[in-house]
Formats: structure tokens, sequence, C-alpha cells
């Protein structure tokens, strides 16, 4: 059975991606940035996932205003990298996995989320620079990669409440998909950051750490946040965060923290990177018959609480 | 025309690339998208003007372009990642067309990046509805979900939690001996 480690969510500002591409990433501008990703390559390479699920947002590479699908899943067996009009990235790559893709769509869409499915697809630094943060410079990405493209340009994105059920979703396919592989899920954009209009350079610290802090302990409180709050609070592109929720999703409730990163700024965005880990299930969760609490008739159920009440107090 | 009121609408300097501009704004994207192709781009530069007339564009998009207004190609329907496009043809960054549109000098936004960016506090709201944030509020469409639970077990408390769980001992056990 497959089943999903951990989730891992990290900013995709194409900055970063420049700076890796024309070697710049020892400058201390952008030394501050990249060193908050050191401990996540290797909590990687420690991690060894067998695929990536990736959650992230074309911007206006592979789809125009022609077509706006809400979720497209790549199911194609490669993605290269998009010419975002200076030419594409140096990056490898991305190597999809057809198999568990096609198995996933077929899964989620009888589940009522009616995603797209993707054949032909190019990828752009949506997706290419949290591979970097990941996974390094590599001449090949180190496993394959299911890009989740989600429409957060064309308003309204999906809500977070349909992002994180999407997540459970795609949790509950990678949890019926036969072959024994290790999933983790990436979220990708944000944090805080506006790049159009007037207001333009907006960030919001405390609104980014409140969301880490959510993300981990409370996430349905996230859910429940409408999108005009995201773009108030946050900017009106830093409702990219939404996508983080279907990484949430896809973990189970409770999960552990190993990582977080904040900075400010990489170009006009707050930079942030949280790494999320499912807690080990007990083996015995499937096979063992649940244990029935005892039932007491009235008199004697109000006995065994004089009981406790002596032992506590007596 | 009519543009239709949003909550949205109410923060400023922001404009929200909605199912309406992204209607109105349909010319002005796909002539930007044109320029992710080298031939294109030059043929733009060559004659600006001449190279619009493919795109169905109104006069006041024909201006914001050839002017590179980018804060008026937004409210006509533009969108930022689209605009960025023609900002690169011109060999901009894309923080050059940030303090653009802000209205600066890019080393000035830029020292603005550096000292942490725009602070939230005053640029919430036009209406001044909302001045601070309100982490709490809750939206309409919420009601009754978790934040409900606290209310019915307070209601619970005292003498109805005493009868109440008995009720429902009595009624379950009742169901499975018919």
């Amino acid at each position: 059975m497959a089943r999903i480690i951990a989730g891992v969510s990290s900013s995709h500002v194409p900055a970063i991606g420049a700076a890796i591409d024309n070697h710049r990433t020892e400058e201390p501008y952008w030394r501050r940035v990249f060193s908050g990703f050191e401990k996540s390559k290797e909590w990687m390479a420690q991690a060894k996932p067998d695929v990536c699920i990736a959650v992230y947002n074309d911007h206006a590479s592979a789809f125009s205003v022609e077509i706006v699908p809400t979720f497209a899943l790549g199911c194609a067996a490669e993605f290269p990298p998009a010419d975002e009009g200076w030419g594409p990235r140096p990056v490898p790559v991305v190597k999809g996995h057809p198999e568990l893709a096609a198995h996933i769509a077929q899964s989620v869409i009888l589940d009522e989320f009616d995603l797209t499915v993707v054949n032909k697809m190019e990828v752009d630094h949506g997706l290419t620079v949290p591979l970097n943060l990941l996974f390094g410079s590599p001449n090949e990405w180190p496993c394959p990669v299911i890009p989740l493209a989600v429409n957060v340009v064309l308003y309204p994105p999906p809500t977070g409440h349909r992002c994180f059920m999407l997540g459970r979703a795609i949790r509950k396919a990678v949890e019926s998909y036969p072959e024994d592989l290790r999933v983790v899920v990436l979220g990708t954009g944000g944090m805080s950051h506006q790049i159009s209009g007037p207001r333009a350079g907006l960030i919001n610290s405390k609104f980014d750490k409140a969301f880490l802090d959510n993300l981990t302990k409370d996430p349905k409180k996230l859910m429940r946040m409408p999108h005009v709050e995201y773009m108030r609070e946050a900017g009106a592109e830093g409702i990219e965060m939404v996508m983080w929720l279907v990484m949430r999703g896809a973990l189970d409730d409770n999960v552990r923290e190993v990582y977080r990163f904040y900075t400010v700024p990489a170009s006009n965005t707050a930079v942030g990177h949280i790494i999320l880990e499912n807690k080990p299930r007990a083996p015995s969760r499937h096979a063992a018959p649940k244990r029935r609490a005892v039932r007491l008739k009235p008199a004697a159920r109000r006995a065994a609480a004089r009981a406790r009440i002596d032992r506590v107090h007596g | 025309m009519i543009r239709e009121q949003h909550d949205y609408d109410d923060i400023p300097g922001t404009f929200v690339f909605d199912q309406g501009r992204s209607r109105q704004g349909y010319g002005i994207n796909m002539f930007c998208m044109s320029l992710m192709k080298e031939e294109n781009r030059r043929a733009f530069k060559a004659n600006e003007a001449e190279y619009l007339k493919q795109f169905k564009l109104t006069p006041e998009q024909t201006e914001a372009i050839l002017k590179r207004d980018y804060n008026r190609m937004l409210e006509l329907g533009g969108n930022i990642y689209f605009t960025a496009k023609l900002g690169a043809t011109d060999g901009h960054s894309f923080q050059h067309l940030a303090a653009l549109m802000t209205g600066s000098t890019q080393e000035d936004y830029a020292n603005m990046m550096l000292a942490g960016g725009r602070s939230v506090e005053g640029v919430r709201s036009k209406s001044g509805k909302r001045a601070a944030a309100e982490p709490e509020q809750r939206p309409k469409w919420a009601k009754g979900t978790k934040r409900a639970r606290p209310a019915r077990r307070a209601r619970l408390s005292g003498a109805a939690r005493a009868a109440k769980p008995k009720a429902r001992t009595r009624g379950k056990s009742r169901s499975k001996r018919g």
C-alpha cells in the first residue's frame, strides 16, 4: 500500500529560481534565503520519497486565459520546464508517475472532485523552484513528481475548504494504491505578497506566522478563512496559500512539525517553509478490533463514579 | 459598463483579477501571451500600435499598453502575470514593475522590501470598516460548525446535563430491546 509520509510547503518566488540559475546563491541577500533550506535538503535526502505530489500554480505559462482549470492533475510521463519569457529554466525535465497519477484521477473524480486530466503540460517556476529548494540542483530529480496545478490566478480560486478536502481525497487515493510507495505532498506558493497595483510590496509576517501555527495545529480554522481575508491581510497574490491546504488535507489530523523557516523578503515576497510529518501509525490500527467501552447499567455507573471520586478525594 | 460590487473592492490599491475583469481584459492578456514568442516581440517592438490591432482592445486598453500604464492595464482587466511579459519584453524585472505600480523608484521599493515590506496597517480597507486584523472573525457560512459546540455544552450544564444523558441511554436501550 502506498502512503503519505509527510507534507512540505514552500514559497516559489521566481527570483529564487533566477538566483540559482545565475549562480548568485552565495550573495548575502540570497544566502539568507537559501540557508533556510539546508536542513530541508538533509531531511529530503533522509526521507527519500518514492514519489512527490506537487501542488502548485501555473503563472500564465501552461495555461493562458483561454482555458483555466481549477484543479489540473499532470498524468503525463514527463513535464518539460516552460519558457517563461527568458528561456526555459536550466533544470531537469520533471518525470511524472503516470500510473499513480491515473489512479489518483480515477479515485478523486469518483469522490466528486472533477479535476482536469492533463497529458501534456510544461511546468514553470511555481513547480521547479520548490524542487530546487528541496533537492538542490541535481542532473535528474531524485524521484517522480506528479504536478497538481491549482488556479489561484483568476478569482475565485477554490476555497480553502475545497482544497483541504481534495487533499483528503488524494490521501484516500494514495492509500488505495497497491504498490508500496512513500509519498510526500508538496504545497507551494505564498507567503504574504502582493505584486500588483499600488499596494504592491505588502508583507504581513504576523499573518504568515499565525498561518504556519494553524497549519500544524488547527488547519480547520484556515479552511474557513474567506478569500477576501487572504487578499486583505496577506496581499492579492497571498491567496496562493490556499494550496498549502491541499497538502495539509492529505496529512493526518495530528502531525509533527519537523522544521519551519521564515524570512522577508525574496524579491517581493515573504518566504515561508514548513515540514510536517505524519506520526507513525500503530501497526494494529486496521487489524485489531476496536476496544469497546464497557457498558454499565446506570446504577453501576453511578457506583463507579462514586468510587472514582473516592479515589481522587479520599 | 457597470461593474458588480464585491467585498474585495474595499481593499485599497488592489485590482482583483476576477471573472469580470478577465472577460474585459481578454485582449490585453492574449496580447501579453503572444509576447512569449521572439518573433512576436520583435514585431511588437517594430510597430507597437500596428501590432496591437490584431487584438480586440478598447481605445483605453490600447492607450494603457502604449503608455505602459500598468495600474490602468490591471484596472481594465489585465493580470499581473500576463502584463509582466510586456515588462520582460521591455527588459524590466518584476520588481521594476512593482516599483512602477507603487509610484516609487526601484531603489526605494527594494529598500522598503528589505525593511520588511509594506505594512498592512492602514491599507486594509478603503471604507475603514476593517482597520485592524480580526483573525477570529467568522464568515456567515461557517456558523453552526465548530464554534457552536461549546455553546451547546454550556447549555447542557447544570440541571440539563443531569437529565439529558439519562434520557439518551434509556432511548438507546429501549430501541435495542425492540
